[in-house]
């Protein structure tokens, strides 16, 4: 028991911080790179969206270590993307933070694109006609009404996309590696302890996360409650 | 009984809408031109009604045509003019009222306006107050019955100004005695609109009751249209008759200027008004028979009872003509609906001998 108390003491709660910074970019960005997305695409086709959607789903599917390396080829510092960004605009993707986010965004977009994709095609088409016979502009009914209708869809994206974003291992550790207090994470946190056999602060780790991701989904459950009050139980 | 709606109202506006859309194997090729100020378009489900109000809206996309209400110029292929729902004012009434329903009532009415927040407010609270449902102000729609919805979907109609208002449907959500009730209502909250507004319908009584002009629609296309009332005198074709509520029906022959023949019927009928030579058919109501008893008179069937339907406040006779020995076939049988008070003459004298249909209620039909 002391020891446990004297681990915690000591602990480097660096990887915390990267965590929760990186799972909340990421989950701004997802939120509305899906929103728009998903809007976008059940615009399209049948078959463009078939073709759109498998591209966009992808990375939810891969194993996230094959992500990584794709993640890995794309902005290595000796491919064309990676050369850009590097020499024009002095941005660093690999073993960085921002790889951090890159790839917890990629893996973790898909989650809210398709859950926000999903809800909106469960919208009654006729409250987006009856916004504009009333003489909406298209950006107010899609944040006044399809959002709002959308809500409980949203909410359960956005969860999922944060929780995810949060415990991204496998593409992080290609793309970011595990620096200490730069870009490693938690998880990666938690790998690293268990290989040198610190199984007491792996433990403490897996409580904190487990305190945390029941956290967000209640707080997410609570906020989106209130404006559920509408939606029928059954 | 409120008779605002069957008094002719002046409006110098002016609907003229011609719309061409296919989607898939329907088509839809529509032609309504109306000054009326209250329009009706009948027709069954699948028949292409919501399509053609929805092409008036501009929220369906309409293939060739032209769209005009009061002069304005909505859509017209040719000109490659197609005018953004945003911008068209017309108001929509959706058969499911389309609420939005994370809104409050309140906000739902003031959405359609465009003035500052507090301006919205006092004039969304103003045209709820006219409406009689004020109070409702705080609530959700999920929380409201069907006709409180209506009443809110109006309200956030009306207080926009539309130039043109489209009911769709508008009482198919309510059952029996409520629809009756809110069409009453919703006649008298429109009594002030004076613009057009077009009512699209499977309900004949609905129409009748609310529109001067009626357009009677069957496939995508018109079957005839006309001031309202003359439209159920006289529907030209059995389609049109038929949607006009007509439910009796017999192939005739033409023998002279005033008389034809109805074999299914067994009847040869003997008319004062010149019968045109295309005449294929002849309608005639349930309600409009007339029961006779002893002598055989013009115009008279001589029928056998099939069955009877007992309702609380009328009786429907199924009937087939005596000499029809063929097939029971349901299509040979023919309607007699009696109201009580009839009902009550035949309780006393017993069934009559003969039916007589008389002169000015025989549709001739095509």
């Amino acid at each position: 028991m002391n020891d446990l108390i004297e681990i915690a003491r000591e602990l480097d709660w660096s990887p915390l911080i990267i965590s929760i910074k990186t799972g909340v970019v990421a989950t701004i960005i997802s939120f509305f790179l899906g929103l728009w997305t998903a809007r976008k695409v059940i615009k399209m086709d049948y078959r463009t969206k078939s073709v759109i959607d498998g591209i966009l789903t992808l990375p939810m599917v891969l194993p996230p270590t094959v992500a990584g390396f794709i993640l890995l080829l794309i902005f290595s510092r000796r491919r064309p993307l990676g050369v850009f960004l590097n020499d024009e605009l002095d941005i660093q993707v690999v073993h960085t933070w921002l790889g951090c986010i890159v790839a917890a965004t990629v893996i973790a977009f898909p989650l809210m694109y398709r859950n926000a994709r999903a809800a909106f095609e469960q919208i009654d088409a006729n409250l987006v006609h009856a916004g504009r016979t009333l003489g909406m502009s298209e950006t107010a009914i899609f944040w006044r009404i399809v959002v709002p209708t959308a809500g409980p869809g949203i909410a359960s994206g956005t969860i999922l996309t944060f929780a995810r974003a949060m415990g991204e291992y496998g593409a992080t550790s290609m793309l970011a590696g595990k620096i200490p207090g730069k870009t490693g994470t938690v998880s990666q946190r938690i790998a690293m302890v268990i290989q040198d056999g610190d199984y007491l602060t792996a433990g403490i780790w897996v409580v904190i996360v487990l305190l945390i991701a029941f956290a967000a989904v209640f707080l997410i459950n609570i906020i989106t409650g209130r404006h559920m009050k509408n939606i029928k139980r059954w | 009984m409120h008779e605002a709606a069957n008094e002719a109202k002046i409006t110098a506006k002016r609907l003229y809408a011609d719309i061409h859309l296919r989607r898939g194997s329907f088509s839809l090729d529509m032609l309504l031109n109306s000054d009326a100020a209250r329009i009706g378009i009948l027709g069954a489900s699948g028949s292409g009604k919501s399509m053609t109000l929805r092409s008036i809206a501009g929220i369906e996309d309409v293939d060739s045509g032209h769209i005009e209400i009061d002069g304005r110029l909505l859509y017209d292929s040719s000109q490659r003019i197609n005018i953004r729902p945003q911008q068209r004012n017309v108001g929509y009434m959706f058969q499911n009222y389309a609420l939005f329903p994370t809104m409050t009532v309140l906000r739902n009415v003031m959405s359609g306006l465009r003035g500052s927040r507090n301006e919205n407010r006092e004039k969304a609270q103003r045209m709820l107050e006219r409406l009689g449902i004020a109070e409702l102000e705080e609530r959700l729609p999920g929380e409201l019955s069907g006709g409180q919805q209506q009443r809110v979907a109006l309200a956030r109609i009306l207080v926009t100004e539309p130039g043109l208002i489209l009911l769709d449907e508008p009482f198919s959500a309510l059952d029996g005695y409520l629809r009756d009730r809110m069409q009453l209502e919703m006649m008298g909250m429109l009594e002030d609109y004076d613009g057009q507004i077009v009512m699209v319908s499977h309900s004949r009584d609905e129409l009748y009751r609310f529109s001067e002009e009626l357009f009677v629609i069957k496939d995508g296309r018109v079957l005839t249209s006309g001031e309202t009332k003359s439209v159920f005198r006289d529907p030209g074709s059995i389609e049109a008759a038929r949607l006009t509520g007509c439910k009796n029906f017999a192939a005739v022959r033409v023998i002279s200027d005033h008389r034809l023949e109805a074999d299914d019927w067994g009847v040869t009928l003997q008319l004062e008004r010149s019968i045109p030579k295309d005449t294929r058919y002849i309608g005639y109501r349930a309600h409009y028979f007339e029961p006779v008893w002893g002598e055989r008179q013009q115009n008279c069937i001589s029928f056998d009872l099939m069955k009877v339907d007992d309702l609380p406040f009328e009786k429907k006779y199924y009937i087939r003509a005596a000499q029809d020995s063929g097939g029971a076939a349901d299509e040979n049988m023919i309607c007699w609906f009696v109201q009580d008070d009839k009902q009550k003459m035949i309780d006393r004298k017993g069934l009559p001998d003969y039916l007589r249909m008389t002169e000015e209620n025989i549709l001739l039909l095509r």
